[in-house]
């Protein structure tokens, strides 16, 4: 959210009182638990809610540094040749999308700037309507001069969930006859060198449901050998980690991974300082809703000890 | 006969799929089922929207408890299909694609289902925050283990960590919060999530014998073996 | 069903030890170019050609592919290389020459793919110079993609799920006949009676939430097979059983599972088509419909089995929130630990595939799961050999342990 100058003043101090409240309220509920009392469950609500909401209307930015796995991706673009061609497949539902599309975003811009051909194709009913959110906001918006069926093509979605993955790996055509606008596939110039998915120099998979990163992998990546990188909601990132480094180049985990890759990305192409970077953004509630978080587990265990010692006494 | 025919075919097609992994012919029979499942699931689709109308009209005609609920589901239904069919306010008409740029449907997307799905996607930042507060007690050895670690890690997930441990010298830097909480995840987390994924394979492999053999016949609504 | 596992067993073990006599594989044609005379095909000599190309069948495939090999041209180096890159032709029976790839320096092989195995290929390679002239190999003599009928890459895959699923129709086979199997408590499952009873007596439904995928995933089925085990008690105990679907096929599934066991429990006049209701496959519309469910029927025991995602927290801390008595298990490892913050019991992975065989404490089904152990005691065994192999072979670089990490690889190997 950006302020006009005169509101910066009242925006700050909008800032500090959210934060005195915050921190007030965590203490008094610090000296309840030395009583031994309990939390009741709406009022770790509240507190979430405040945290949550401060810095979405008080902006409070932090800087980020990409970690290994993160910048294992951003390398992997950086490093393939300009023409060479990368799968965006838009495997999540407009649920995940406020954590997972940016990533998106971010990986879209840079294939682009990059010179890279992007196939952009969706496991999701619903990824297909978020594929055309990333393509009007990032694509044409910012790359006017990209042409879409040569720089760029939108296959779109396809149901079949694995079955589709099972049959690109050989032969790409028999599932995307067309592409979205119903162009024949022999006559989209960014096609002329995909037969299937072993062609393509990178996949990547944003999501974090199913069909997904893991069936990309076992489908796609292992048996074509083609490299797989991702970018999955926080939640979904555990369960990726055995697949990383050697199935899976790299991973974009949480908003974390998607501000840590916006953050890459700004640093080595000044051009993008301007545009929405929603990763960054979004750091500010999920720090501070942690620290709230790892501050109710303390009063958690306080108020556990003390009632624990009463009980004993 | 009822029982029998779908028991065979159940065998049948389970132990030539099991087969067609090593006959190179056969691969792709597996894409080639999944379709049949696929259009097979999109027939059941009407049996799925029916139950649905059935259930939410007759709550509306009979005036069951919260009927007013029902009057939102019918319209939501009515206006999404109608719309996507008829490809109503595309600029495209009625050959571009329901979700083209601009149309109503890709409105109705971005406007409505997009922000309800966020919105009970959100949910989790509540509940993470009240599940946190509950299981993380210090009860016994194994729990305090599991608190350590949760606090490490949600440590490692904010720039404080970064902020609190950056003093530790490059030599060490195992020990920072940040790369502690990269190493939880990536040796005892992913020890334990292997030895699950084993242990869930192998339940795979013996519920889908049992299944192909017809010792699971639940499934069928048949009760006994 | 003997003879179908007779069936089972003689056709694995036939097709395995037949397999080889049967259907031999013919050698593939091999053909090198001759590499000696190609000075005809150059045009501004600049570079020097690839030589040794050979063309040969992509083994176990089903006749569409071709490896191509070559010796890369002297002038490739690393340093001041005057390749800039190699150009791969094909001639597809007698036809003009077209190009398939363009590949970097320093590339040795390539491999052509789609091939229809009726048809003759040949190949020429051409090393190009940075000023775009072409120099030409030899073509290759006219080959044929072979198919092959047996994947002897997955001889061991074959092997191994031999081994496994011999095991668990070996144990299947001594339960039938009498043998008696240990197999340990499972709490969540010891619980189900005790959360029915509850529910019974305090006179509020069970609400039965069976994950959010479709028939086709094998969680989805456990947690229907589960179902019919539930539901036999259910109909016993008269208690009211609420089960919203996400899958319309899951709906059809769980009401017939559902109607067979209230009449096998004698009470097909209290079963109802309303008991299993569709939602939406919406995953958060889903949970929103089954969360106001929650909040307004106030279920008494909530069974939360199935393929679960990020929603898995929301629906178990609310039913935590309502004093529902929760068993929940999955085998979606990322969402184990929510459920096991959330509810009174979790299933962990493989005890939900274990459950309806548990519950029904029918020897058979038992001892499919005696037959898993012999898997499990295979795992083992290679990852401590693994383990053992890597650390001494990298530490020490001893010979013998590098080759057990090999063949471990191989033997592995999902290609």
């Amino acid at each position: 959210m950006f302020y006009p100058g005169p509101l910066v003043a009242l925006v700050d101090i909008g800032r500090t009182i959210s934060l005195v409240i915050i921190g007030g309220g965590l203490l008094w509920l610090f000296i309840r638990a030395l009583k031994g009392k309990e939390v009741d469950r709406r009022v770790i609500f509240l507190f979430i809610f405040i945290a949550v909401a401060t810095p979405i209307l008080f902006p409070i930015t932090f800087g980020e540094k990409a970690t290994r796995v993160v910048k294992a991706v951003y390398d992997k673009i950086e490093s393939l040749p300009a023409g060479s061609t990368v799968i965006i497949s838009f495997d999540f539902d407009p649920a995940m999308a406020p954590e997972v599309q940016p990533m998106a975003n971010a990986i879209t811009r840079h294939c682009l700037v990059k010179g890279h051909k992007i196939i952009f194709m969706s496991l999701f009913a619903t990824g297909q309507a978020l594929l055309t959110q990333t393509l009007r906001d990032v694509v044409e918006t910012e790359f006017p001069d990209k042409k879409e069926e040569v720089d760029y093509v939108n296959l779109g979605y396809k149901a079949g969930n694995e079955g589709v993955l099972n049959v690109i790996i050989s032969d790409f055509k028999k599932m995307f006859p067309t592409d979205v606008n119903n162009i024949p596939y022999d006559s989209i110039p960014a096609l002329d060198d995909v037969s299937s998915c072993k062609d393509v120099d990178l996949i990547v998979s944003i999501g974090g449901g199913k069909p997904g990163v893991k069936e990309w992998v076992l489908f796609v990546g292992d048996p074509g050998r083609v490299p797989v990188a991702c970018g999955v909601a926080a939640v979904v990132a555990p369960q990726m980690y055995p697949y990383y480094p050697k199935q899976l180049l790299g991973l974009l985990g949480g908003i974390k991974g998607a501000a840590e890759y916006e953050s890459e990305l700004i640093h080595n192409y000044p051009r993008f300082k301007d545009v929405d970077t929603p990763g960054l953004r979004m750091m500010g509630p999920q720090t501070l809703a942690h620290m709230v978080i790892i501050t109710f587990i303390l009063i958690g265990n306080l108020s556990f000890f003390i009632k624990k010692r009463k009980d004993r006494q | 006969m009822r029982r029998e025919v779908p028991l065979f075919i159940t065998f049948f097609i389970g132990m030539l799929l099991i087969f067609s992994v090593f006959i190179p012919p056969m691969e792709s029979l597996g894409e080639d089922f999944t379709v049949f499942f696929d259009i097979i699931a999109v027939f059941a689709f009407f049996l799925g929207g029916g139950n649905l109308l059935r259930v939410h009209v007759s709550k509306l005609t009979r005036q069951k408890r919260d009927w007013q609920y029902s009057i939102v589901t019918l319209l939501g239904f009515a206006v999404t299909l109608v719309i996507g069919l008829f490809k109503i306010g595309n600029p495209g008409g009625i050959a571009a694609a329901p979700t083209a740029a601009g149309s109503l449907f890709q409105e109705i997307f971005d406007y409505c289902l997009v922000p309800l799905g966020a919105t009970m996607y959100s949910l989790l930042a509540f509940f993470v925050a009240s599940a946190s507060y509950r299981a993380f007690r210090a009860k016994n050895r194994e729990a305090t283990i599991l608190l350590i670690a949760a606090f490490i890690i949600l440590l490692g997930r904010t720039p404080f960590g970064t902020v609190v441990t950056g003093w530790i010298p490059e030599s060490f830097d195992v020990l920072q919060v940040p790369n502690l909480a990269v190493w939880i995840m990536n040796a005892p987390n992913l020890a334990g999530q292997r030895a699950i994924m084993i242990g869930i394979g192998l339940g795979v492999v013996s519920m889908s014998l049992r299944v192909i053999l017809g010792i699971e016949r639940t499934y069928l609504g048949e009760d006994k073996s | 069903m003997r003879l179908l596992i007779h069936t089972t067993l003689f056709l694995s073990v036939f097709i395995f030890i037949g397999s080889s006599r049967i259907f031999s594989v013919e050698p593939s044609p091999q053909v090198q170019a001759d590499t000696l005379v190609n000075t005809a095909d150059t045009v501004g000599v600049s570079v020097a050609p690839v030589t040794s190309l050979l063309v040969d069948d992509y083994k176990y495939d089903n006749g569409e592919q071709l490896n191509l090999s070559w010796v890369p041209s002297i002038d490739d180096q690393l340093i001041d290389g005057k390749v800039s890159v190699y150009r791969v032709y094909r001639i597809t029976n007698d036809s003009t020459r077209e190009l398939i790839a363009e590949l970097p320096p320093g590339s040795n092989s390539f491999t052509d793919k789609n091939l229809n195995r009726h048809d003759t290929y040949r190949y020429i390679v051409a090393a190009v110079s940075a000023s775009d002239d072409e120099v030409l190999s030899t073509t290759t003599e006219p080959v044929q993609p072979q198919r092959e009928w047996i994947n002897f890459r997955r001889g061991y895959l074959f092997l191994l799920a031999l081994i496994i699923g011999g095991a668990v129709i070996y144990y299947i086979q001594s339960a039938r006949r009498g043998k008696k199997l240990f197999v340990r408590k499972i709490a969540g499952l010891e619980a189900v009676d005790e959360a029915i009873g509850r529910a019974t007596e305090m006179g509020r439904p069970i609400l039965y939430i069976p994950g959010i995928l479709d028939m086709d995933d094998v969680q989805t089925l456990a947690a229907i097979t589960i179902l019919g085990r539930v539901a036999h008690q259910i109909a016993d105990y008269d208690t009211k059983i609420r089960m919203p679907v996400s899958r319309s096929l899951v709906m059809t599934a769980a009401r017939e599972t559902i109607k067979t066991a209230y009449q096998t429990a004698g009470r097909p006049d209290q079963y109802s088509d309303d008991m299993v209701s569709y939602v939406t496959d919406e995953q958060f519309g889903y949970v929103a419909a089954v969360d106001g469910i929650m909040v307004r029927e106030k279920p008494a025991t909530v069974f939360l089995l199935g393929a679960f995602f990020a929603e898995s927290l929301i629906l178990a801390e609310t039913g935590n929130s309502i004093g529902a008595i929760q068993i929940a298990g999955t085998a979606r490892p990322a969402q184990l630990p929510f459920f096991i913050a959330a509810c009174d019991f979790t299933l962990i992975g493989e005890e939900l595939f274990a459950a309806s065989a548990y519950l029904s404490g029918e020897p058979k089904a038992l001892g499919s799961l005696k037959g898993q152990d012999v898997g499990k005691a295979i795992a083992m065994i290679v990852i401590l050999v693994g383990v053992i192999a890597v650390t001494i072979g990298n530490a020490w670089d001893v010979k013998f342990m590098n080759d057990v990490k090999d063949m471990l690889t191989t033997i592995f190997s999902t290609q």
